[in-house]
């Protein structure tokens, strides 16, 4: 699929979802067994993302000594709890990714 | 949502007639209804320009050609699929991969197309289409007190049509000047990296409860595990498996 058909198709599939009941004009309010797994979508989804790019950034698992990256996604888990900052979890969690790569090796 | 409550709106609900509003004026008019909602998104854009900043600096260094990743916040329009869509093209994702891992991201929308449904019930097919379009994150969490308020309610999509515009040139406008800023920032600075960190400031706040933190270390820990697999099939099998473990957690705190 080129890169303009798939831009095309996640468009209109997104438009869908938004037009969905507002065209039906549907009264009330969706199903229960629609909204509690919509309702869990964005963390699952954010979070199969996150965890590898932290933990595994070039495919290969490191644990320990934690890498730069891993300390700076675990930074950037204590500021985004604590705060609820997007602006303040980035500006940490980039300031300890290039302060870990100044450091430690590799 | 209910910090837009409208200050000047017009008769209360019970009043047995269509009344002039106390001040003279009968309801809100559309403009003016328009410029409350320009008036009440303008605080949001602090965030959302921003993330657009990133988005179009992200694009470029994810390998997205600055017309798709401008094609992409006008056809998609919705900021955290996006950046995935970034991340999954750096990684060689299929296409089919791309597209249905960005659905499942904006099925939410369906949420609030419920929500706002019989607020736009009586509209034209052509303003539904229209506001649907504009249908955002903040976008809805700007309008939806307002459009649920009390008081005459003839220009209240005017509202919902200002917040959504706003927001819409906002994000075309920073993701321009992203792409523009993307193209020249050098690859040592390691600025991918930004974007698990916006995610992980996007997820962290929403895990309030059991079934919430179960979904994200399922999906979490399988995405790690399943990392091998070709076209970013593993985010999507480690995301699905995730909400499917955690639903029943959901079913028992409601």
């Amino acid at each position: 699929m080129s890169m303009g058909l798939t831009l095309l198709a996640a468009g209109i599939a997104t438009y869908l979802t938004r037009l969905s009941f507002i065209a039906l004009a549907h009264r009330g309010t969706a199903p229960a067994w629609i909204t509690r797994p919509l309702r869990l979508v964005p963390a699952a989804v954010l979070s199969a993302l996150i965890l590898p790019a932290v933990l595994a950034p070039q495919g290969m698992l490191q644990l320990w000594p934690l890498s730069p990256r891993a300390l700076a996604g675990v930074a950037a888990v204590l500021v985004a709890w604590k705060t609820s900052s997007i602006l303040l979890t980035l500006v940490v969690g980039m300031s300890v990714l290039w302060l870990a790569g100044l450091l430690l090796p590799g | 949502m209910s910090g837009s409550q409208p200050t000047t709106s017009g008769s209360p609900s019970d009043s047995p007639l269509p009344r002039a509003h106390p001040s003279g004026r009968p309801a809100a008019g559309a403009r003016e209804e328009f410029l409350r909602g320009i008036l009440a998104e303008i605080p949001l854009l602090l965030g959302v320009v921003p993330f657009g900043l990133i988005y179009g600096v992200i694009a470029i260094q994810s390998g997205l050609t600055p017309a798709t990743a401008q094609a992409a916040s006008a056809v998609v329009f919705a900021g955290s699929s996006q950046f995935v869509m970034s991340q999954l093209v750096a990684g060689g994702a299929s296409g089919v991969v791309i597209v249905v891992s960005i659905t499942a991201i904006n099925l939410r929308h369906a949420l609030y197309s419920a929500s706002l449904a019989p607020h736009l019930a009586h509209l034209s097919a052509g303003w539904k289409a229209l506001l649907a379009y504009l249908l955002t994150d903040e976008a809805y969490a700007v309008s939806i007190g307002h459009l649920e308020a009390d008081g005459p309610r003839v220009h209240r999509h005017f509202f919902l049509l200002g917040a959504g515009l706003t927001l819409w040139a906002s994000w075309q406008a920073s993701t321009a000047l992203g792409l523009f800023a993307g193209a020249r920032l050098p690859q040592s600075w390691s600025l991918d990296f930004t974007l698990p960190l916006l995610f992980i400031a996007m997820v962290i706040p929403q895990l309030k409860d059991r079934a919430g933190v179960a979904a994200a270390l399922v999906a979490g820990g399988l995405a790690v595990a399943l990392r091998g697999l070709p076209l970013g099939l593993g985010v999507l099998l480690a995301a699905v498996a995730g909400i499917l473990a955690a639903t029943p957690l959901e079913r028992g705190e409601a």
